[in-house]
C-alpha cells in the first residue's frame, strides 16, 4: 500500500526473519520456523490472511476472537477512518464523548447488575483493574483462579496464571494468589472458606488451557460459593464473549450475573486496541472515592471506543446471532464426521458455539495438526497450556461456502497429522 | 457545544445507511436457504399452511392498515386480496409439489427440484400486504429464503405482515431467517441488495424504474412492466353481465391492481345498451365539459397525478368540482381517438375509465392495439363477447400475454376469477421487457437438477422409486448452541482435568438444560424487548 512501502521494506522473507531474530524476538521468531509455520502475515481481509510470499490461510485463530468480525471489517474500518477525522486517543483525564457512548452501550447490553465501565488499553490491564477493583470493594487481598489459567501478563494478571509465565519474571505471588483445579468445587470451597478472598476470576471457558468445558452447574456453584464467603465473581470474557457462544456474553448461558466482567480482544474489531471492565454498583466504589486511582494514557483511547461501538452494534444484530447458530451447527456436525474417520486420533470435540477445542491422542497432538493445517491453508493454534488440544475459533461472519472449504481442508490436515504423530511415536490411546 | 449527540457519520465511507445491516440479512438468508433446501415435502407443507393461516387470520387488520398507511384503495377489497393471497393461494397450489423428485422412465430422466436460494422480494405500495403474502408463500412452497424490501410508502404494514408470516413459519419448523424484512427501505439500499452476490433472484413488483434497475443489477431478475388494459365489448356479449363485471372490476380496490381496465372500447351496436347497464352498475358517464375537468385534474400537464391512486370516484369528482350521484363507483370519460397525446388513453390507477366507441369489431381491435402502443405491452386485456372468432382474433392481434374473457380484468387477469395462476405479479414477457411471461407462480422460483441417462437402450434406467433425498429437520433449525457437554453428545473422551463432582445423571442434564434455556430466554427477552429469537 502506498505510504507503507517506504516505511516497511525488506529484500526477502529470509532477510526479514533474520532481522526479526536480531531486533525483535529471537526465540519466538525461530519457534515458528521450527514448528513448520513460517508465517509472516502481510495482506489480510475477512477471514483470510496472506503470508508475505502470497500463501492464503483461513484464520481460525483470530487472535482469540480479536478478529471475530473478520480482518479489517469494512464497517469497523470505516468507523475508525471517519473517527480519525475528528478524534485521536484523547485525554484520559476528561469525560469523553466516545468513552461515555461506549460505556453506555456496554452497560445496556450487559448482564444485569453491571452499572459502570472502566477502560484499559488491553486485556491484561483490564484484568489488573478488575482485581484492584475487587480488592478495594472487599478490603481483601487474596485472588483465586484456576490452575493453568491465563488472564494476561501484566503485574496482577500474570500472578493469576500458569507459573510458566510468572516464575520467569519472579512475578508469582503465592501468598496472595491461589490456584485451584478446574471443575473442582471442593477445592474451590477450600480456597474460599477462610473468607480472605477478594475475588474468584474465571474465564468462562479457559482458552489457553484448550477450552475445557465447565461441568454442568459448576460455574453457578462457584458463584454461590463466592456469595457465601464474601468474594466477588469476575468473569473473564475476553475470549468467550462477543457472541462466540451464541450469546453476547457466555456467562449468561450459565445463568450467572457476575460482579465484574472483563472484555478485550474482539471488542474493538482488531482495528484499535481497547479493553473494558464492567463493574457492579456495589464493586464500583473507588470510582466515587478517588476516580484518579487508576490512570492509563491509552486506556479507553477514543479511536478504540469508536471501533468498539461499531463492533458492538454489529455483534448485537439479530442476524449475527442467527448466523452463529448456523455456523456452530454446520462446523460441529462436520467435525464430528471427520472425527468418526479417526476415532483413536481425533479423540474429542469441546464445543460451545464457535468456541471449540479439538483434542488429539498425543501429548503434542495439536502441534502436528497445526503444522498440517498450515500446509493446507488454515491457521489455527495449539493450546499453549495443553498442546494436545487445538484451539479452533471460526469467525462470526463465516459463509456456508467458506465453512465447507474449511472442513475439507481440516479433514485432510487431521488425517495427515495422524500419520505424522504415528511416525513420531509417543502416546497412542 | 454542538457536537454532543451528533453522531459520527461512520457509514458514509462504505454504504448508505442501513445497507450493512441489510447485507447481513442476505447472509443470514443464505444460511437459512441452505438449510431449507434439504427439507422434505411434509414439513414444507406444514410451514406453508402455518404461514398462510397467519396471514389470513389478520387479512382484515392488514387491509385496514394498508389503506390507513398508504391512503390507497378500499379496505373491503383488500381483505379479499389478502385472503386470496394467503389461504387462497395455498388452496390453488394444493396438489402441486415443488419438493419431490420426478421420475420420467421413458426419457430416462430424474428431475430433482432445487430452490432458487435467496429471493429478494420488492413489494409495491399499491398491493402491499397481498404481494408480501404471495411472494413469501411462493418462496416457502419452493424452499427458498426471502428478504422482503417493501415500498417506503407501505413500509410498516408490509414489514409487520412479513414478520407475522415469519414467526408462524419458524414456529412450524422453517429455518430461522427464512423470512426477513428490511425496515428502512431506500433507493440506495435496494440498489445495493439487488446487486449483492448473495441475492439469487430479484422478484420486483413496482414502478418501471425499479424493474429496470432490477434487470440492470447483474443478478437474475423477475420484474414486470406496467399495465394499460383495453377492454372490448362487442354486440354478441351479454351486455348486462359485461357492464356489471366491468364496473366491479374497475371499482375493485379503486383500480389499484395493475390489471384494472383502462380504456373501454365498445362497438356502436352495443354502446346504448351497455351504457344503460353501466349506469345501473354505478358508472357515471361524464359530459364533455366534466370529462375535460376530470382529465385536467387527474392528468395535470398530461401526466398522471399519483394523488389519485386508489381514490374513490366520488372524491375525485368532488375535487374536480363535478356533481355525481353518491352511489357512483366509476367515472366514464369518453374520448374519440386513442393517441399518445390523449391523457385518458394512458394507464389510470383510479376509477376513471376511458371510453371509445368504434363502428365494429375490427376497429375495436385496432383501438385496443393503439392502447397498448401507448403503454401496457405484454400485460393484460379483456374482452366481453360470445364469438370465438372475435375473441381469437383479439388475442392474436394484441401484444398482451393474457386476455380475461367475459370476466373483469382486475381479478380475472390476476387469476382470482379465472383459471390463470393467482398472483399479484403479472409477467409481461418479451413484449413488456420481462423475463416472465406468465402470472408469477411457484414454478418460477424452482430450478431442476436433471439426472439424464445415456439414451442407448442398452443402458438401463435406475430404480428411483421411493428415493427421497430430503430430510425431516430435527428440532429447530439451527439448534441453540448448547455446550457439547450439555447436548448429550459427550464427545470429550478426555474428561476435563477434574476431581470435582461426578457428571450429573441424564435427567439432571435435561433439567439443567431446560433451566438454562429458560434463563437465557428470559434475559434475552429483557435485552431485546420481547423478541427472544432475535
Amino acid at each position: 500500500m502506498a505510504g507503507t512501502e517506504e516505511l516497511i521494506a525488506f529484500p526477502s522473507k529470509d532477510e526479514m526473519l533474520a532481522r526479526s531474530r536480531q531486533y525483535w524476538n529471537p526465540d519466538k521468531t525461530q519457534f515458528w520456523v521450527d514448528s513448520g509455520v513460517p508465517l509472516v502475515i502481510d495482506r489480510r481481509e475477512g477471514y483470510f490472511i496472506y503470508d508475505v510470499e502470497g500463501k492464503r490461510l483461513i484464520d481460525v485463530h483470530l487472535n482469540g476472537g480479536t478478529y471475530n468480525l473478520g480482518h479489517r471489517n469494512p464497517e469497523v474500518t470505516a468507523a475508525v477512518t471517519a473517527a480519525m477525522q475528528r478524534f485521536d486517543i484523547g485525554n484520559h483525564h476528561f469525560p469523553s464523548l466516545a468513552r461515555t457512548a461506549l460505556a453506555e452501550a456496554l452497560i445496556s447490553t450487559a448482564p444485569p447488575g453491571l452499572t459502570k465501565v472502566v477502560f484499559g488499553s488491553g486485556g491484561g490491564e483490564a484484568i489488573d483493574i478488575a482485581l484492584k477493583t475487587a480488592r478495594h470493594a472487599t478490603g481483601k487481598r487474596r485472588i483465586v483462579s484456576i490452575a493453568k489459567a491465563y488472564h494476561g501478563h501484566t503485574g496482577l494478571a500474570v500472578a493469576t496464571g500458569d507459573e510458566r509465565f510468572a516464575n520467569l519474571f519472579l512475578a508469582d505471588r503465592p501468598d496472595e494468589f491461589s490456584h485451584v483445579p478446574f471443575n473442582d468445587l471442593t477445592a474451590m470451597e477450600d480456597a474460599l472458606r477462610g473468607r480472605d478472598v477478594a475475588a474468584v476470576i474465571m474465564e468462562t471457558i479457559p482458552a489457553t488451557y484448550g477450552f475445557p468445558l465447565p461441568a454442568p452447574g459448576y460455574l453457578g456453584a462457584v458463584k454461590k460459593l463466592c456469595e457465601r464467603y464474601g468474594a466477588l465473581y469476575i468473569a473473564d470474557e475476553v475470549q468467550t464473549g462477543l457472541m462466540r457462544t451464541g450469546e453476547l456474553w457466555a456467562i449468561t448461558k450459565h445463568g450467572i450475573a457476575p460482579d465484574i466482567l472483563v472484555t478485550g480482544k474482539g471488542i474493538s474489531g482488531g482495528m484499535y486496541p481497547v479493553s473494558a471492565v464492567l463493574v457492579s454498583e456495589a464493586a464500583a466504589g473507588w470510582l466515587t472515592e478517588d476516580g484518579f486511582a487508576h490512570m492509563s494514557t491509552f486506556g479507553g483511547a477514543e479511536l478504540g471506543c469508536v471501533a468498539a461501538l461499531k463492533t458492538l452494534e454489529i455483534t448485537c444484530r439479530p442476524e449475527i446471532r442467527s448466523m452463529v447458530y448456523y455456523i456452530a451447527d454446520l462446523l460441529g456436525g462436520g467435525l464430528r464426521r471427520i472425527q468418526r474417520a479417526h476415532p483413536d486420533w481425533f479423540v474429542g470435540i469441546r464445543q460451545d458455539g464457535l468456541v471449540m477445542g479439538l483434542e488429539f491422542g498425543h501429548p503434542q497432538g495439536a502441534k502436528f495438526v497445526m503444522q498440517r493445517l498450515y500446509e493446507n491453508g488454515v491457521w489455527a493454534i495449539f493450546s499453549t497450556l495443553d498442546p494436545q488440544v487445538l484451539q479452533f475459533k471460526p469467525g462470526l461472519l463465516m459463509t456456508p461456502d467458506l465453512c465447507g472449504e474449511l472442513l475439507d481442508r481440516v479433514a485432510v490436515a487431521i488425517g495427515a497429522a495422524h500419520r505424522d504423530a504415528g511416525a513420531a511415536g509417543g502416546r497412542k490411546p | 457545544m454542538t457536537v454532543v449527540g451528533q453522531p459520527i457519520s461512520v457509514d458514509l465511507l462504505t454504504d448508505p445507511a442501513g445497507v450493512p445491516r441489510a447485507r447481513a440479512m442476505l447472509q443470514r438468508a443464505q444460511w437459512a436457504a441452505q438449510a431449507f433446501g434439504t427439507y422434505d415435502k411434509g414439513t414444507v407443507d406444514r410451514i406453508v399452511h402455518a404461514a398462510a393461516q397467519a396471514g389470513a387470520a389478520r387479512a382484515r387488520e392488514y387491509a385496514e392498515w394498508a389503506v390507513r398507511e398508504t391512503g390507497f384503495g378500499v379496505a373491503e377489497h383488500k381483505v379479499i386480496k389478502n385472503l386470496a393471497s394467503s389461504t387462497g393461494l395455498v388452496e390453488a397450489y394444493a396438489g402441486h409439489d415443488y419438493v419431490t423428485p420426478r421420475i420420467d422412465p421413458v426419457a430416462k430422466i430424474v428431475e430433482i427440484p432445487r430452490p432458487a436460494g435467496v429471493v429478494l422480494a420488492l413489494t409495491p405500495s399499491t398491493n402491499p400486504v397481498a404481494t408480501v403474502f404471495v411472494k413469501t408463500l411462493l418462496a416457502l412452497m419452493t424452499r427458498s429464503a426471502v428478504v422482503v424490501s417493501p415500498h417506503p410508502l407501505a413500509r410498516e404494514c408490509s414489514a409487520d405482515a412479513a414478520r407475522a408470516l415469519a414467526s408462524a413459519a419458524v414456529a412450524a419448523g422453517a429455518p430461522d431467517g427464512s423470512i426477513q424484512v428490511v425496515d428502512e427501505p431506500s433507493v440506495p439500499l435496494i440498489n445495493a441488495l439487488m446487486a449483492d452476490e448473495r441475492t439469487s433472484v430479484i422478484v420486483a413488483t413496482g414502478g418501471t424504474a425499479v424493474v429496470r434497475a432490477a434487470y440492470s443489477s447483474g443478478n437474475p431478475a423477475i420484474g414486470v412492466g406496467p399495465g394499460n388494459v383495453p377492454v372490448l365489448v362487442d354486440g354478441t356479449a351479454d351486455l348486462a353481465k359485461a357492464a356489471t363485471r366491468i364496473a366491479d372490476s374497475k371499482s375493485f380496490d379503486n383500480s389499484i391492481l395493475c390489471t384494472n381496465e383502462s380504456v373501454l372500447i365498445v362497438t356502436e351496436a352495443a354502446a346504448g345498451t351497455l351504457h344503460r347497464n353501466l349506469k345501473r352498475a354505478g358508472c357515471h358517464l361524464l359530459e364533455p365539459a366534466d370529462r375535460d375537468k376530470i382529465r385536467d385534474l387527474v392528468f395535470p400537464g398530461g401526466r398522471f397525478d399519483i394523488r389519485f391512486v386508489g381514490q374513490d370516484a366520488t372524491w375525485i369528482a368532488e375535487q374536480a368540482g363535478i356533481r355525481v350521484p353518491g352511489t357512483t363507483r366509476v367515472l366514464l370519460a369518453p374520448f374519440r381517438l386513442v393517441v399518445p397525446e390523449e391523457p385518458l388513453a394512458h394507464e389510470k390507477l383510479c376509477p376513471v375509465l376511458g371510453v371509445v366507441t368504434v363502428p365494429g369489431d375490427e376497429q375495436g381491435i385496432d383501438a385496443a392495439r393503439a392502447v397498448l402502443r401507448i403503454g401496457g405491452k405484454g400485460h393484460s386485456a379483456a374482452i366481453h363477447s360470445t364469438n370465438p372468432a372475435t375473441i381469437m382474433a383479439y388475442g392474436a392481434a394484441l401484444d398482451v400475454l393474457r386476455v380475461a374473457v367475459n370476466a373483469g380484468s382486475s381479478l380475472g387477469s390476476a387469476g382470482l376469477e379465472t383459471g390463470l395462476a393467482p398472483t399479484m405479479t403479472i409477467g409481461t414477457g418479451f413484449f413488456g421487457r420481462s423475463s416472465l411471461g406468465e402470472n408469477l407462480q411457484p414454478k418460477h422460483l424452482v430450478q431442476w437438477t436433471r439426472l439424464a441417462y445415456h439414451s442407448d437402450p442398452a443402458e438401463a434406467f435406475g430404480d428411483f422409486a421411493g428415493l427421497d433425498p430430503w430430510q425431516v429437520p430435527a428440532g429447530s433449525v439451527p439448534p441453540y448452541p448448547l455446550a457439547s457437554n450439555l447436548a448429550g453428545q459427550s464427545l470429550s473422551s478426555t474428561p476435563v482435568p477434574a476431581t470435582g463432582p461426578a457428571a450429573p445423571a441424564r435427567s439432571d442434564v435435561e433439567t439443567l438444560r431446560a433451566e438454562i434455556r429458560r434463563v437465557v430466554l428470559e434475559e434475552l427477552r429483557a435485552l431485546t424487548g420481547g423478541d427472544a429469537r432475535g
